[in-house]
């Protein structure tokens, strides 16, 4: 038995149903009337209804003046001519507040201790600068890593042991082989995986006590002050300025500290940003450098267990940070060296014109950080590079080969990527020898030119045009395309 | 085959959307605000769309919580008060273009919370209060998947006009 009724849409919802204010429906139920209009209408399904098909609690329903919950709910019949209003609740309310100010004596934390709680933490129960009181800041703290990776590995192994009562924990990656190496987080069995998921079961089988939030996410000026303004500290374990830069800008706008860790080959750097006692990362590096000075972990490498040393350094900070105690690194920087095994310390005094945590602050809200670094600039200039010098796929290379064709293949990578792998018959000339190897190579010759991935090599074309090759190509996608199309035994680095 | 490396995303951030709000206005909305302290204030914002992406305000309308409990860190408004303001609004020839409220010790920026129970199309207007102090306030509208808010530009009439 169905019903012709009428369902009014209210204002903010009116975007979705072309501008109308009621809708006719045949139904026999509130509920069923309900699950109509959002049929019609797909948008409107997300915001009457929770992930869980439940109607959202601010969501408000009405059948002739009589609110659905003093009925029979979606149960509740409806005969012909009923009108059913949806009427919003307006309500929201502040983040969860920081453990900051110190609990004055009269004042019960609401973090009690269980009985298994009392024995996992005995070692910290014992050291009178945590103790039961330092426990239960540690429990009813909420700390957010930037980064299921290198650094968020080891800080979050040790926070969640720690016994830290929230971790919140932001990626978008996948785990794989490469990571293996440093991301102590995950497993082989974890290759392919969410580094969300596998983080999560990793850190809730270490300490089940503990809440995990996961924010599978790409951090954005869209989301950061969202996701970061529901943390009283934030870990840094992001591998790129974009990021970096955006966290630190969040940071000094939601007046939160930023735990910052960055690792490069055999050297890493940890502080503490807090623009509200000190200094933040723009007081340090006002710009990022050119896209393509510094090298990334990826393009230049990093020693395994450096991570592991920085990390752990960050995960130490933010627990003294929740429990108040000991010296912070707020004004300094710790550098850290790994081959020569020294750590240094710099002082780092607040910039006064710093243009977001300075006397005047120019910027004063989250901006377009990819093209503050330069990214899309560089990645269009490197394309264009790429594209716009003479070049040849791997499979024209190796069909030359298979013809016997004369010509010579040039490896202009580094001896040690070579002893990893090479093309059979190339010839190895690294690319900082090339101007001092010129005269060992003919113009008249025909030259293919490659390196791990084509843009090395792209730069020793236009080098070697520039003094007068002529029949010089690039080998497009360098040995990894090699590696994919034409011998897969060659591995991949 | 070999691919050209891949282009990244090249879009900008769009613009923001403003909503003009006069300094007198914004002045009411922190001194409720600071009023209201240690507790939340809440309100409607009565006002007009003037283009796709600008709103403007007309008037404050303050209202009180209806929370019972958590009044420092929950505000609620609920149905008949919402119907109510909508029939206010209308009798001016105006909308409820969106809603404020304080976060007393805390940042004008929207909480889980406030992501969780966020109506599409309206403006919420967030009042930091540090201290009894009202301090930064901003504007956010919801994103159409839920995920966030988007942050909206507070501008003073005036400079329109």
């Amino acid at each position: 038995m169905t019903s012709a009724i009428k369902i009014v849409v209210p204002t903010p919802l009116r975007q979705y149903t072309e501008g109308l204010e009621s809708i006719e429906i045949e139904a026999g139920s509130v509920g069923e009337a309900l699950r109509q209009l959002i049929t019609r209408y797909e948008p409107l399904r997300n915001h009457l209804y929770s992930e869980d098909g439940r109607l959202r609690d601010f969501v408000n329903v009405y059948l002739n003046e009589e609110d659905i919950r003093y009925l029979e709910r979606e149960e509740t019949d409806v005969k012909e001519g009923d009108e059913i209003r949806i009427i919003p609740s307006i309500a929201g309310g502040s983040p969860p507040r920081p453990p900051r100010p110190p609990p004055s004596a009269t004042q019960t934390s609401a973090a009690e201790l269980s009985l298994e709680e009392v024995r996992r933490y005995s070692r910290h129960l014992i050291m009178p600068e945590v103790g039961m009181e330092g426990q239960k800041k540690l429990k009813s703290a909420r700390v957010l890593i930037v980064g299921a990776g290198g650094l968020g590995s080891p800080a979050s192994l040790y926070l969640a042991a720690a016994g830290v009562g929230t971790l919140g924990l932001v990626d978008f990656d996948v785990v794989e082989y490469s990571n293996l190496q440093r991301q102590i987080l995950h497993g082989t069995k974890d290759v392919g995986r969410s580094k969300l998921d596998s983080a999560r079961e990793r850190l809730q089988d270490i300490n089940p006590e503990i809440e995990i939030e996961t924010h599978d996410a790409r951090l954005g000026s869209d989301n950061a002050l969202g996701i970061l303004g529901g943390y009283d500290i934030i870990v840094d374990g992001t591998d790129n300025f974009p990021t970096r830069y955006l966290v630190n800008d969040a940071c000094v706008l939601l007046g939160r500290p930023n735990v910052y860790g960055s690792i490069f080959r055999f050297e890493g750097q940890v502080s503490i940003f807090d623009a509200r006692s000190g200094p933040c990362y723009r007081c340090l590096y006002q710009e990022p450098p050119p896209p393509g000075l510094v090298p990334s972990c990826a393009e230049g490498g990093v020693l395994g267990v450096l991570p592991g040393i920085v990390g752990a350094l960050q995960a130490n900070e933010a627990i003294k940070l929740i429990l108040g105690a000991g010296d912070s690194l707020v004004g300094r920087l710790l550098l850290v060296d790994a081959l020569r095994i020294r750590f240094r310390e710099l002082k780092l005094r607040k910039d006064p014109d710093c243009p977001i945590c300075g006397i005047e602050p120019t910027i004063t809200e989250l901006i377009d950080y990819e093209a503050f670094c330069g990214i899309r600039e560089a990645a269009m200039e490197q394309q264009n590079r790429a594209t716009g010098i003479p070049h040849l796929t791997v499979n024209e290379v190796k069909k030359k080969l298979d013809r016997g064709d004369p010509f010579r293949i040039i490896d202009v990578r580094e001896p040690h990527e070579w002893d990893i792998c090479h093309i059979e018959g190339a010839e190895l000339i690294p690319l900082g020898d090339l101007p001092a190897s010129l005269n060992t190579l003919d113009s008249a010759e025909e030259l293919v030119i490659h390196c791990r991935s084509g843009s090395r090599s792209a730069y020793a074309v236009e080098l070697l045009r520039q003094a007068g090759f002529a029949k010089v190509y690039n080998m497009a996608g360098g040995i990894l395309a090699w590696s994919d199309d034409i011998d897969p035994s060659l591995p991949k680095y | 085959m070999v691919t050209p490396p891949a282009n990244p995303e090249g879009e900008r951030l769009p613009r923001a959307p403003r909503l003009e709000l006069r300094s007198e206005m914004l002045a009411k909305l922190r001194a409720q605000a600071a009023a209201a302290y240690p507790e939340e204030a809440c309100g409607a914002l009565l006002g007009r769309k003037r283009q796709s992406d600008s709103i403007v305000v007309k008037d404050l309308v303050a209202v009180p919580n209806a929370r019972d409990s958590e009044r420092t860190r929950r505000y609620l408004i609920g149905p008949e008060h919402v119907v109510g303001l909508e029939r206010a609004a209308g009798a001016l020839g105006l909308d409820v273009v969106g809603y404020y409220h304080s976060h007393p010790d805390a940042a004008a920026v929207p909480s889980e919370f406030d992501r969780d129970h966020a109506w599409p199309f309206y403006i919420y207007v967030i009042v930091g209060v540090r201290s009894g102090d009202a301090a930064k306030v901003r504007a956010w509208r919801l994103l159409e998947d839920r995920r966030g808010f988007e942050p909206v530009l507070i501008v003073d009439e005036d400079e329109i006009d």
